[in-house]
């Protein structure tokens, strides 16, 4: 994969605190309505699932569909009760995924 | 100067007509319904407590900022499971469904859409004991975003 997702998550928490965190993946979302120059229809190719782990257990997840614009971006919130890793998984029409981790610190 | 400024109209030109060149067949409203009665298993859902934050206009229907807030307190008994996002003008009339868990905190969530025209955005909730919210908003689109 070309580049590297953006993520931005807190270092540090309080334990049960609300983090808020935002991701943005660098992909066409291909709809598979646009026509190329030559007027046939590209065929779609989007990201159609994104999942947020925290320490190994599921904290949000999002079904896309091609109506998602290009570079998907989301912003949503996990309540942290201990120190561990978040990981965040793009999952492909190809069947690529798409991994990234990013550790925080909760006291 | 003068050869960039009318190069980058050129270019805005091609733009403007590619998406004009592909607008698609809007999705009829019952087929939005039929996306929603699918998520609610055919059950009525009850308008309110959903926070709907998208632009009054959008110039350009490509990627137009969506915040979805629902009012719930989200402890393991009383919380908000799944969000459906529907645009009763697009070709699919699905947007996104979000999941949320026990360890969300909020039933916010913020992304960037496409909207093919002006048209509703509605959103369902739906709660953990199976009841169902909606609300909706209209937004008028100046130039689609479906083609790409």
């Amino acid at each position: 994969m070309a580049e590297k997702p953006r993520i931005k998550v807190p270092k540090e928490a309080k334990k049960g605190e609300v983090v808020e965190i935002k991701t943005l993946l660098a992909h066409p979302m291909e709809s598979g309505l646009r026509k190329n120059e030559a007027g046939a229809l590209v065929p779609r190719k989007i990201i159609n699932r994104f999942t947020c782990e925290f320490n190994g257990t599921l904290a949000f997840a999002c079904e896309l569909e091609p109506a998602i614009a290009a570079n998907p971006y989301f912003q949503f919130t996990v309540r942290v009760e201990e120190s561990g890793t978040f990981r965040f998984t793009w999952i492909d029409d190809d069947g690529t995924a798409i991994t990234a981790d990013e550790s925080i610190t909760v006291s | 100067m003068r050869l960039l400024s009318r190069r980058m109209a050129l270019a805005l030109g091609i733009g403007t007509a590619a998406a004009f060149a592909t607008h698609h067949a809007r999705a009829t409203p019952s087929e939005a319904d039929e996306a929603i009665a699918k998520f609610t298993g055919g059950k009525q859902p009850e308008p309110g407590r959903i926070a709907i934050d998208l632009p009054e206009i959008a110039e350009n229907g490509t990627a137009v900022p969506l915040i979805v807030t629902v009012e719930s307190p989200m402890t393991s008994g009383d919380r908000i499971t799944d969000v459906l996002v529907v645009a009763d003008g697009n070709p699919n009339p699905r947007v996104a469904t979000f999941q949320f868990t026990p360890m969300s905190g909020r039933a916010e969530v913020a992304t960037r859409i496409r909207l093919n025209a002006t048209e509703n955005v509605i959103v369902v909730a739906r709660t953990g004991d199976g009841r169902f919210l909606t609300a909706r908003k209209e937004v008028k689109v100046t130039i689609g975003g479906c083609g790409g």
